[in-house]
């Protein structure tokens, strides 16, 4: 754990779908679906309450702490 | 463009709503299936065009991919994402903007819940969504009560088609107030879809005799024994509610009236 830190010592804590996350700072919301194995093309990503329209943007929309982060999809429903 | 294809072979008026003909007048929903491979066969078996799926976050911990596309080819079905859970006309709006963004079409069957154990709709938030979503595009089904009043200003509002309730959704209580329903539908322009409550195959027919435009369901298929088998019965049974009503029934009357001569009796 204290070499993981060492590499992302000015790590940042964004709000994920109401868990607060680590990630190394600098990280994009791309880079976080990355990490999290989410294909940008199957979810859509809400970034403090704003909607990522144009998924290119997924890279250079850098996260803070305290972001919310919402990533969601279609699930079944009536 | 063709019209819905009847089961014997008959045809009907088509089935338009905001320019697009649909297939058929039967809509299905994919939540409760007891397995994917269930859902994908039901839906099939219903032969509905119109599909709706729920809006909700993505499981990180990846142990359970619970999405419906893998599963819901969105070339061969029309999704219609709803807004189910919302108890305001923000976070239904909300919802409704994160489907859209998906990034298939701008339809939302738009809900806002008012009551937690009937699960009836606020209308006066349902109104004012339904307002915010128009100007911003969407075309908007909205799920209602049977009230006509409501119908009425749902129209006037922008909505692309009203889904009144046969009775609340998943108590497959069936048609409880067929008067309403018919009210409704004489009264609107917009196509008028029955939406929750139905329980069985007579419930649809039924329903459909009153000379709606289409049903919803869901749970009525997922909560069968024989989810497939149901699926097949409800494409036969809201056929055949359509067929009776464009025949139109016989008056009802208190008297018997014999079927036979009456003229031509042996001495």
């Amino acid at each position: 754990m204290m070499e993981q830190r060492a590499t992302s010592p000015e790590g940042v804590i964004p709000v994920v779908n109401g868990e607060e996350r680590t990630v190394a700072a600098g990280s994009t919301l791309g880079d976080l679906l990355r990490e999290l194995a989410v294909s940008a093309e199957a979810v859509v990503v809400e970034h403090n309450r704003e909607i990522v329209r144009d998924r290119s943007r997924l890279d250079s929309m850098v996260l803070a702490t305290g972001d919310s982060v919402e990533i969601v999809h279609f699930v079944g429903g009536g | 463009m063709s019209a819905p294809t009847l089961v014997s072979g008959s045809t009907d008026t088509p089935f338009v709503i905001a320019g697009r003909t649909l297939r058929s007048r039967l809509m299905v929903g994919t939540g409760k299936y007891r397995s994917p491979d269930e859902m994908v066969r039901a839906i099939d078996a219903s032969g509905a065009e119109v599909v709706t799926v729920a809006v909700r976050r993505v499981n990180l911990n990846r142990d359970a991919d619970d999405g419906v596309l893998p599963h819901i080819d969105p070339t061969r079905y029309l999704l219609l994402s709803n807004t189910a859970g919302c108890y305001n006309a923000a976070d239904a709006v909300r919802y409704a903007r994160l489907a859209r963004a998906a990034g298939f079409n701008e339809w939302v069957k738009l809900e806002v819940i008012g009551d937690q154990d009937t699960l009836l709709p606020d209308t006066a938030a349902l109104l004012e969504a339904t307002r915010t979503l128009v100007a911003e595009g969407f075309v908007v089904l909205a799920y209602t009560n049977d009230d006509l009043i409501t119908a009425l200003r749902l129209e006037d509002a922008g909505a692309a088609a009203v889904m009144p309730l046969a009775s609340p959704i998943g108590s497959g209580l069936g048609l409880l107030n067929p008067y309403s329903i018919r009210t409704i539908k004489h009264r609107l322009s917009v196509p008028v879809i029955v939406d929750a409550g139905v329980g069985t195959a007579s419930d649809a027919c039924i329903t459909m005799e009153q000379g709606v435009d289409g049903i919803l369901m869901n749970t009525a298929l997922a909560a069968a024994d024989d989810p497939v088998r149901m699926a097949h019965a409800m494409r036969l049974a809201v056929d055949a509610g359509r067929q009776a009503h464009l025949a139109g029934r016989m008056p009802r009357r208190e008297v018997a009236v014999p079927s036979s001569p009456s003229v031509g009796m042996l001495e």
